[in-house]
C-alpha cells in the first residue's frame, strides 16, 4: 500500500483561478462545472494575474467572489458594458463576463450585441439553463416551447411569449465576432469540448482579435424540479435538437490561431 | 491662459479634458450634444478613450466598468437620458467608486423639448437611483463656472469615491461667453489600491454593491450616511450677494438664479434691501449660511425653471421662521428679469415696516 501512495500522481487539483471557497450552487448544477473550466484555461494560459471578470445578475452573482482574479458585479444585463468600460481604459487586460440566459438574451440583449457589433476584444461565457434560476424558475427568452416553468404553467405558449431565441446564431452575424461557438455541459466527452472552445476565445482576446463568445448548454435541476441526472438527460434530449451545439462564427484569425498550438 | 469665447457644452468637455479625465461614454441628446462631439474628436486625440454608447444605460454601466478601474471618467446627458441611467448611478453609489456625471436639463416630462430648464433638481439631488444615498449636485450659472466646477468635481469624486453630477441647464450649455480653461492636467499614472487592474501579486480586489445579509447591508448604509455627514459639513457652497442687511433675500441656482441676480440688483439699485442668495452646491444644499439668514430676513423668494422643487429645500431649512413664496416658469420657458423683479417689488410692498 505505501509503495502505491509513493507513486500516486496527481491529476485533479484545484486550479489557482479558482479561490478555496464553498459556492452556493446548487447540487448538480452546471454553473460550477463552467467556472472550474474557466479557471483551468486561465491557468493554463497565464493570465490570471490581468484578468478581470465581471459577474452578471443570476445565480452568478457571486462569481467574482469564487474566482481568484479581479471582479465586479454589473447590473442585470450590463456585464458587456461594464466590460467594455473596463477594456477600454486598461487594454491590455483579459476582461471576460459570464451571463445567464436572463442577464444575456433578455434584459441584456442590447449590450450584448452592440458589444459583439463593435467586435468589442472581450470574452463572454454564456450559460444558457433555459430559465431563470435565481429568481425560482421563471420563463426565460431561451425557454423551449411548451416548457413549464414558474411563469408558464401551462408551458411556454410561442402564440403568447414568442419563441426560444437563438443567441449564438443572431450574434454570430456580426462582422465585429470574431468566435462564437455552443457547447454542452451534460457530459465528460462535451465538457472537455468546451474547454478547448474557452480556451481558443481567451486566446482569441489576448491576440486581439475581436469579440468572442461561448455559449455552454446548462442544466438547473432546481429550475426544472428534476434530479441530476434526470436534468442531463433532458438537456440533451431537448435542449440540443433546438440549440445545435456547434461553430457558428470562426474569423479566419481565429481558425488560424486554432492551427497553432 | 487667456479669455476666450466658448460654448458652455465644449467648455464643459474641455474642463474635463484639462482635468485628466481618462475615459468618456456618452449618447447623443439635445443639448448636450456638443460636449459628446467635442469628446470624440479631443479624447482620441489624446490618446484617452472615447466611445459613443448604444444608450445611456449601457453608457452609465461603460463608466461604472472604466471607474472600477480607477480611472477618471465621465458621461454627459439631457433629462430623459439621465432618467435611464438612474439603476447604473445607483449601483456606482453602492461600489463607491468616483464618477462625474454632466446633466444639461431640458423641458419634461416625458420627451418634453430642447428648451433649458431646471426640472431635474429632485432627481439628480433626491437620490438619483434607488437607495439612500444622494449624489454631489453643482450647478454653474455661467460658462466659466461650469468649467471651474467640472474641475473641482473629478476632485471631490475622487476625495470621496462619490457621483459628482454637474446639473447646468439648456442654456448655459448652449451660450457662448468669455471664459477661461485652466492649464492641462496629466492623466493620473498610479492606480488606487482598491481598483480593478489584475491581481497581480496581491490577492484579488473586488467592486461590487451586493451585501445579502442585512445587517451588514444597514452597516454600508450606515458608512455612506456617515461619508455624506461629511460632505454636508465640508463642502457647502454658494454665493451671497446683499444679503448682509437683507429683508428679502431670493433664492435661485443656475440661469434662474443669474436672471434673479439681475432683477435683484434693480431692486437695490432703486433702495429695496433686497438680497441674492445662489446655491452652487445643491447637494449638499448650502444650509449653513442660509439658515442664519432665515433669522434676519422678513421673506424669502424662490425662482426655479420648473414647478417648484428646490424651494422645499429652503423651506426644510427656513423651519418656518419666514414665509417663502415661489416664482416659476416651466417647460423650458426661460424667466427674464423684469417679471422677477417685478414679483421681487410686489413682496417687498408686502413686508411689515422695517426696524419692527
Ligand atoms: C433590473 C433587474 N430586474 C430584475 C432582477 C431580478 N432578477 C435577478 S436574477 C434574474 C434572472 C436571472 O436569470 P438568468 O440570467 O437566466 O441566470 P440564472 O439565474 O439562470 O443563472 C432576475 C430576473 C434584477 N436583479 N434586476
Ligand atoms: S437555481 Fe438552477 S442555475 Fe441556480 S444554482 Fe440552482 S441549479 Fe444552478
Amino acid at each position: 500500500m505505501t509503495t502505491a501512495v509513493m507513486t500516486e500522481k496527481l491529476v485533479y487539483k484545484r486550479p489557482q483561478a479558482l479561490l478555496d471557497v464553498e459556492t452556493h450552487y446548487c447540487p448538480g448544477c452546471t454553473h460550477g462545472i463552467a467556472h472550474r473550466l474557466i479557471a483551468e484555461v486561465l491557468d493554463e494560459l497565464g493570465i490570471r494575474e490581468r484578468t478581470i471578470g465581471v459577474a452578471p445578475v443570476g445565480c452568478a452573482v457571486f462569481a467574482y467572489e469564487y474566482f481568484n482574479v479581479d471582479g465586479t458585479e454589473a447590473a442585470h444585463g450590463r456585464a458587456p458594458a461594464m466590460a467594455t468600460g473596463i477594456k477600454r481604459v486598461l487594454p491590455d487586460r483579459i476582461v471576460f463576463t459570464y451571463q445567464g440566459d436572463g442577464d444575456l438574451a433578455a434584459i441584456g440583449t442590447a449590450e450584448i450585441v452592440h458589444v459583439a457589433v463593435r467586435g468589442e476584444n472581450i470574452t463572454t461565457i454564456f450559460i444558457n439553463n433555459a430559465i431563470y434560476g435565481m429568481t425560482g424558475g421563471q420563463m426565460a427568452p431561451t425557454t423551449l416551447p411548451g416548457q413549464v416553468t414558474t411563469s408558464s404553467p401551462g408551458g411556454r405558449s410561442v402564440s403568447l411569449a414568442g419563441y426560444p431565441v437563438r443567441m449564438s446564431e443572431l450574434l454570430a452575424n456580426t462582422p465585429g465576432a470574431a468566435y462564437i461557438v455552443r457547447r454542452s455541459l451534460h457530459n465528460v466527452k462535451e465538457i472537455n469540448r468546451a474547454k478547448k472552445a474557452i480556451k481558443l476565445a481567451f486566446r482569441a482576446q489576448m491576440e486581439g482579435l475581436g469579440f468572442s463568445m461561448v455559449e455552454l448548454l446548462s442544466v438547473c435541476p432546481t429550475g426544472w424540479k428534476m434530479t441530476p441526472p434526470e436534468a442531463m438527460q433532458w438537456l440533451e434530449e431537448h435542449m440540443i435538437p433546438h440549440y445545435p451545439l456547434g461553430d457558428y462564427k470562426v474569423s479566419d484569425e481565429v481558425r488560424a490561431l486554432a492551427k497553432r498550438r | 491662459m487667456a479669455r476666450e469665447l466658448l460654448k458652455g457644452n465644449v467648455a464643459l468637455a474641455e474642463a474635463a479634458i484639462r482635468a485628466g479625465v481618462e475615459a468618456y461614454f456618452g449618447y447623443p441628446i439635445t443639448p448636450q450634444t456638443e460636449l459628446l462631439e467635442h469628446m470624440s474628436k479631443r479624447m482620441p486625440e489624446l490618446g484617452r478613450a472615447f466611445l459613443q454608447a448604444e444608450s445611456e444605460v449601457a453608457a452609465i454601466n461603460m463608466v461604472y466598468g472604466a471607474a472600477c478601474t480607477g480611472a477618471r471618467v465621465m458621461t454627459s446627458s439631457s433629462s430623459p437620458g439621465i432618467s435611464l441611467m438612474q439603476e447604473g448611478l445607483s449601483y456606482i453609489a453602492g461600489s463607491e467608486v468616483p464618477v462625474v456625471v454632466v446633466d444639461v436639463m431640458r423641458g419634461g416630462p416625458g420627451l418634453g423639448n430642447i428648451q433649458p430648464s431646471q426640472a431635474d433638481y429632485f432627481q439628480v439631488t433626491r437620490s438619483a437611483g434607488h437607495g439612500n444615498y444622494h449624489p454631489i449636485v453643482l450647478g454653474p450659472a455661467s460658462v466659466q463656472e461650469a468649467i471651474d466646477l467640472v474641475t473641482l468635481a473629478f476632485d471631490l469624486a475622487d476625495k470621496y469615491r462619490h457621483i459628482v453630477s454637474v446639473v447646468a441647464d439648456g442654456l448655459i450649455g448652449q451660450m457662448m461667453e468669455p471664459a477661461e480653461l485652466p492649464p492641462m492636467q496629466p492623466v493620473r499614472q498610479e492606480r488606487p489600491d482598491w481598483a480593478l487592474t489584475g491581481a497581480k501579486g496581491r490577492p484579488p480586489n473586488t467592486i461590487a454593491s451586493l451585501v445579502l445579509q442585512a445587517e451588514p447591508l444597514e452597516n454600508f448604509n450606515k458608512h455612506l450616511q456617515a461619508k455624506m455627514q461629511r460632505i454636508k459639513e465640508n463642502e457647502q457652497r454658494q454665493l451671497e450677494m446683499w444679503t448682509e442687511d437683507a429683508r428679502l433675500i431670493v433664492v435661485g441656482y443656475g440661469t434662474a438664479g443669474r436672471v434673479a441676480q439681475s432683477a435683484v440688483k434693480r431692486a437695490r439699485d432703486e433702495g429695496m434691501k433686497v438680497g441674492m442668495f445662489r446655491p452652487i452646491t445643491l447637494w449638499p444644499f448650502p444650509e449653513k449660511r442660509l439658515s442664519p439668514l432665515a433669522d434676519q430676513a422678513n421673506a424669502f423668494l424662490v425662482v426655479e425653471m420648473n414647478a417648484g422643487q428646490m424651494v422645499d429645500d429652503v423651506r426644510l431649512v427656513v423651519e418656518g421662521r419666514a414665509p417663502v413664496e415661489f416664482y416659476g416658469r416651466m417647460g423650458g420657458v426661460v424667466p427674464v428679469p423684469e417679471e422677477i423683479y417685478d414679483v421681487i417689488r410686489d413682496l417687498y410692498d408686502k413686508l411689515p415696516a422695517s426696524g419692527g
